[in-house]
C-alpha cells in the first residue's frame, strides 16, 4: 500500500483553481519532492493531504486514510511543518517540545530532538527571539515529536543559510534511513535533486512532470548540447556544412547533439571553419534548465502527465 | 476524541507561561486591577477613608450657628490630613434637602443647625442641633461625641449658663454603603469582562494568521479542551484581581467585603462566559479587524453600563434598561448582592442567568470556532 495516494484531486478558491486534478502516489519510505513555482498549488496540495484543508473532488489517502474526516487519528501517526511555521511567541523550544510531547502523551526527550536538528544551543530562547532558521528547525523538531510514519515537509528550508541547510538535509536523510517517508516542497532544486527519490513539477494546479530527477532530465530535456563561442560565419559554416540542428546570436552557439558521432562531427566542423572560437563546453539539460522550460512563461507544456 | 485533563493542563501551563511572559499579559494581570482601583478609589473616596466625613448644613444665619461650627471645627478637622482616623467637617448648602444629600453620599453622619440657633440662644431660648448618624457605626458614635461635647461648651459658656442647647439625634435614612463598597465588584467585573474578551479576540486572529490553530489541530489537543485552559487561566488571573482589590479596597479605602462562596461563584462564570464570548466573536468574524471592531462593539458598552464605576441605581431609568441586557450586569450586580448586601436569594437570580448564558455561548465558541479550513 503506498504511504499516500491522490487522484484527480481538485480545489478552487473563489475563482482560482489551486489544485486541477492532480494524481499521484508516494510509496512507503520514499522521499518525494513537489516542486513549481509559487502560487503553483503545492501547500494546498500537502494541506489537503495534511487533514488541514477540504478537497473539492478527487481522492486523497495517506496511510489509508481520509486525511479531511479520519483527521483525528491521521494526526498522531503524521508530521508536519507548515510553510513559514510558527508558534507562540513566549515559549522555549525545550518547553514547546515538551508540550507537544504532552499532548500526544509521549515521554519524549527534548535534548535529545534539539541535538537532531541542531537547535540545542537556543533550547532556552523565547520562540519570538529565535532567528528564522531556528524557528524552523523547531518546526523540524516538533513535527518529529510523535515519531510520525509519514513528515510532511513544506519550504523546510527557506531562509536557512547554507549550513542549516545542510544541517536539515541530514535529518530528512535520516528518516527515510528509518523507513519514513517524506513529502517535501522546495524552491531549491538542489534540493530536490539531493533529496529526493522522485520529484513532481507542478504548474497551475497540474503536475506537468513527474519521476526521478534523471528520468525528468532525459525526458523533457533537450540532451547534450555544445556551447562555443563564434560569430555568425561560424554558425554559417556549421549550417551549410553539416547536418547537425544548430542555433546561435550574441556571439554564442549552441549545437544540438544526438549522439557521441554529432560532438565528433561537430568538433571537426569547427576546426575546419577557420572561424575564430573559444569557450568550448558540452552540457546537458539540469532538472533546472527543464524546470525552467517547463514552468516557463515562454513555450510552458501546459497539457498533465500521466 | 475524548476529555483529556493532562492535556488541559499542558495547554494551561504553556499558556499561563507565555501570559506572564508577554509584558501586556503581566500588566493586565497583576498591575492594571491595582491602578483602576486605587485611580477610581482616589478620584471618588476623596483621598480619605469616607466614614470620617461629617455634612453639616447651618441654617442659622446669625453669629452663635457661626461659632458652633468653628468649635466643631477647631474639635476635630482632619480634612487636610491624609489620616483616615479623624472627622473631616463638609459644610452642606443651606437650601439642599440635608437627607437626600446625604445618602446621595452614602453618608449617615450630618449635623443641623437650626435656623433661630442664634435668635434662641440670645435670648435664653432652649435649641436642639439635629445629629445624623447610624446607630451601629463606630464613626457616627464618634460624630456624636464631638457633637456633645462642643454642645457642652456652649451651654457652660452661653447666656444662662443653664443647658440651653440640646441635642436631636436622627438615624441617618441613607444606608452605610459607600462609593467604594461598590467600586470593588464593579472592577471586579470590570477586570473578568476585559482581559478575556481582548485576550480571546487577540488570540483568534494572531493564531488563525500564524497558522497556530493549524499546528494545534495537528495535534490531538481537542477545540474544548483548549478554550477549556483559556477559561480556567482566565478565572485563575480575575480571582488574581479580585484579591488585589479588594486589599487595595479594604486597607487603602476601608471598603466592606462580605467574604463568601459566592464571590468565587461570580468569579468562574464572569470569565468563563467571557473567554467564550471573546472566542466567539473572534470565530464569527472572517478578518481581524471585522474581529477588533465586533469585540469592540460588545465590550464597551458593558464597560461603563453595568455597573462597573457606578452603580447602576444611579444612572438614568433608560440606562437602567440597557444594564438588564448587558451580561457583565448580572455578575457586577451578583456581586454587589453578595459582596456587600450579603443577599444570595437576589445573587441566585443573578447566577442562574450568567451561567445560562455561559453554557450557550460556550456551547457556540466550540461550534463555530474552527482550526482548519475547508
Ligand atoms: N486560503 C486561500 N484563499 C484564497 N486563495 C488561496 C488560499 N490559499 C492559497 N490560495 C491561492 O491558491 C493558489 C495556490 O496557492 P498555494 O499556497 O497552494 O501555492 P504554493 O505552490 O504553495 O505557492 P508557494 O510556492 O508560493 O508557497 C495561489 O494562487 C494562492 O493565491
Ligand atoms: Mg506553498
Amino acid at each position: 500500500m503506498p504511504a499516500i495516494e491522490v487522484s484527480g484531486l481538485k480545489k478552487k478558491y473563489g475563482d482560482i483553481q489551486a489544485v486541477d486534478g492532480t494524481s499521484f502516489s508516494v510509496d512507503e519510505g520514499e522521499v518525494f519532492s513537489l516542486l513549481g513555482p509559487n502560487g503553483a498549488g503545492k501547500t494546498t496540495t500537502i494541506e489537503i493531504l495534511e487533514g488541514l484543508r477540504n478537497k473539492d473532488s478527487g481522492t486523497a489517502k495517506v496511510l489509508g486514510l481520509d486525511p479531511w474526516e479520519s483527521g483525528y487519528e491521521l494526526h498522531k501517526r503524521i508530521g508536519v511543518i507548515p510553510q513559514g511555521f510558527k508558534f507562540l511567541d513566549y515559549p522555549t523550544p525545550r518547553e514547546a517540545l515538551s508540550y507537544y510531547g504532552a499532548l500526544f502523551g509521549r515521554k519524549v526527550d527534548p535534548d535529545e530532538l534539539l541535538r537532531r536538528v541542531i537547535l540545542d544551543d537556543a533550547s532556552n530562547v523565547w520562540f519570538q527571539n529565535l532567528s528564522g532558521g531556528q524557528k524552523q528547525k523547531l518546526g523540524m523538531a516538533l513535527s518529529l515529536v510523535n515519531d510520525p510514519q509519514v513528515v510532511f515537509l513544506d519550504e523546510p528550508t527557506t531562509g536557512l543559510d547554507p549550513q542549516a541547510r545542510r544541517a536539515v538535509w541530514e535529518v530528512v536523510r535520516k528518516l527515510k534511513d528509518e523507513g519514513r517517508t517524506v513529502m517535501l516542497t522546495t524552491h531549491y532544486l538542489e534540493e530536490a535533486e539531493e533529496l529526493a527519490d522522485r520529484v513532481a513539477i507542478m504548474k497551475h494546479g497540474k503536475i506537468v512532470a513527474m519521476g526521478t530527477t534523471a528520468e525528468i532530465e532525459s525526458k523533457f530535456g533537450s540532451g547534450q548540447r555544445m556551447v562555443v563561442k563564434g560569430g555568425d560565419d561560424l554558425l554559417k559554416y556549421l549550417r551549410e556544412s553539416t547536418r547537425l540542428h544548430a542555433e546561435g546570436g550574441a556571439g554564442s552557439i549552441t549545437i544540438f547533439l544526438r549522439d557521441k558521432s554529432d560532438a565528433m562531427v561537430a568538433l571537426g566542423a569547427i576546426e575546419e571553419s577557420g572561424a575564430a572560437w573559444e569557450d568550448l563546453t558540452v552540457r546537458r539539460d539540469s532538472l533546472e534548465d527543464v524546470f525552467l522550460k517547463l514552468v516557463g512563461e515562454g513555450g510552458s507544456i501546459e497539457k498533465g502527465v500521466e | 476524541m475524548g476529555f483529556s485533563l493532562s492535556r488541559m493542563v499542558s495547554d494551561l501551563k504553556i499558556y499561563g507561561k507565555s501570559s506572564l511572559r508577554s509584558r501586556e499579559g503581566f500588566f493586565f494581570t497583576l498591575v492594571f486591577p491595582i491602578i483602576l482601583i486605587l485611580l477610581f478609589g482616589a478620584i471618588f473616596s476623596g483621598g480619605g477613608a469616607s466614614q470620617s466625613t461629617v455634612y453639616v448644613q447651618n441654617h442659622d444665619t446669625g453669629p452663635v450657628g457661626a461659632t458652633f461650627i468653628s468649635a466643631l471645627n477647631s474639635t476635630s478637622n482632619y480634612c487636610s490630613t491624609s489620616s483616615g482616623a479623624g472627622l473631616c467637617m463638609r459644610p452642606v448648602p443651606a437650601d439642599l434637602n440635608f437627607s437626600q444629600y446625604l445618602s446621595s453620599k452614602s453618608a449617615s453622619d450630618g449635623i443641623i443647625i437650626p435656623a433661630n440657633f442664634s435668635l434662641a440662644f440670645e435670648s435664653g431660648q432652649k435649641v436642639n442641633v439635629t445629629v445624623f448618624g447610624n446607630p451601629s457605626s463606630t464613626a457616627s458614635a464618634v460624630v456624636s461625641g464631638i457633637v456633645a461635647e462642643v454642645v457642652n461648651g456652649f451651654n457652660l459658656h452661653g447666656a444662662t449658663g443653664v443647658h440651653q442647647v440640646g441635642i436631636t439625634p436622627r438615624t441617618a435614612v441613607s444606608s452605610n454603603y459607600k462609593y467604594i463598597d461598590f467600586l470593588v465588584p464593579g472592577l471586579v467585573g470590570f477586570a473578568a469582562l476585559t482581559s478575556p474578551m481582548f485576550a480571546m479576540v487577540n488570540i483568534s486572529s494572531t493564531y488563525r494568521r500564524d497558522k497556530v490553530f493549524k499546528l494545534l489541530s495537528l495535534t490531538p489537543l481537542t477545540k474544548t479542551e483548549w478554550l477549556l485552559s483559556k477559561i480556567i487561566w482566565y478565572v485563575g488571573t480575575t480571582a488574581v484581581s479580585f484579591m488585589l482589590m479588594a486589599a487595595v479596597g479594604v486597607y487603602a479605602f476601608g471598603a466592606h467585603i462580605a467574604l463568601n462562596w459566592g464571590i468565587g461563584i461570580f468569579l468562574v462564570l464572569g470569565p468563563f462566559f467571557f473567554v467564550s464570548l471573546g472566542m466567539l466573536v473572534g470565530s464569527v468574524s472572517n478578518t481581524p479587524e471585522a474581529a477588533s471592531v465586533v469585540g469592540n462593539l460588545v465590550t464597551f458598552p458593558m464597560m461603563f453600563l453595568s455597573g462597573t464605576f457606578f452603580p447602576v441605581s444611579s444612572m438614568p431609568k433608560y440606562l437602567q434598561g440597557i444594564a438588564h441586557v448587558l451580561p457583565l450586569y448580572y455578575m457586577i450586580d451578583g456581586l454587589n448582592e453578595v459582596m456587600i448586601y450579603g443577599n444570595f436569594g437576589a445573587a441566585y437570580f443573578d447566577m442562574a442567568v450568567l451561567l445560562g448564558i455561559s453554557v450557550v455561548v460556550f456551547a457556540l465558541a466550540v461550534r463555530f470556532f474552527r482550526w482548519r479550513e475547508d
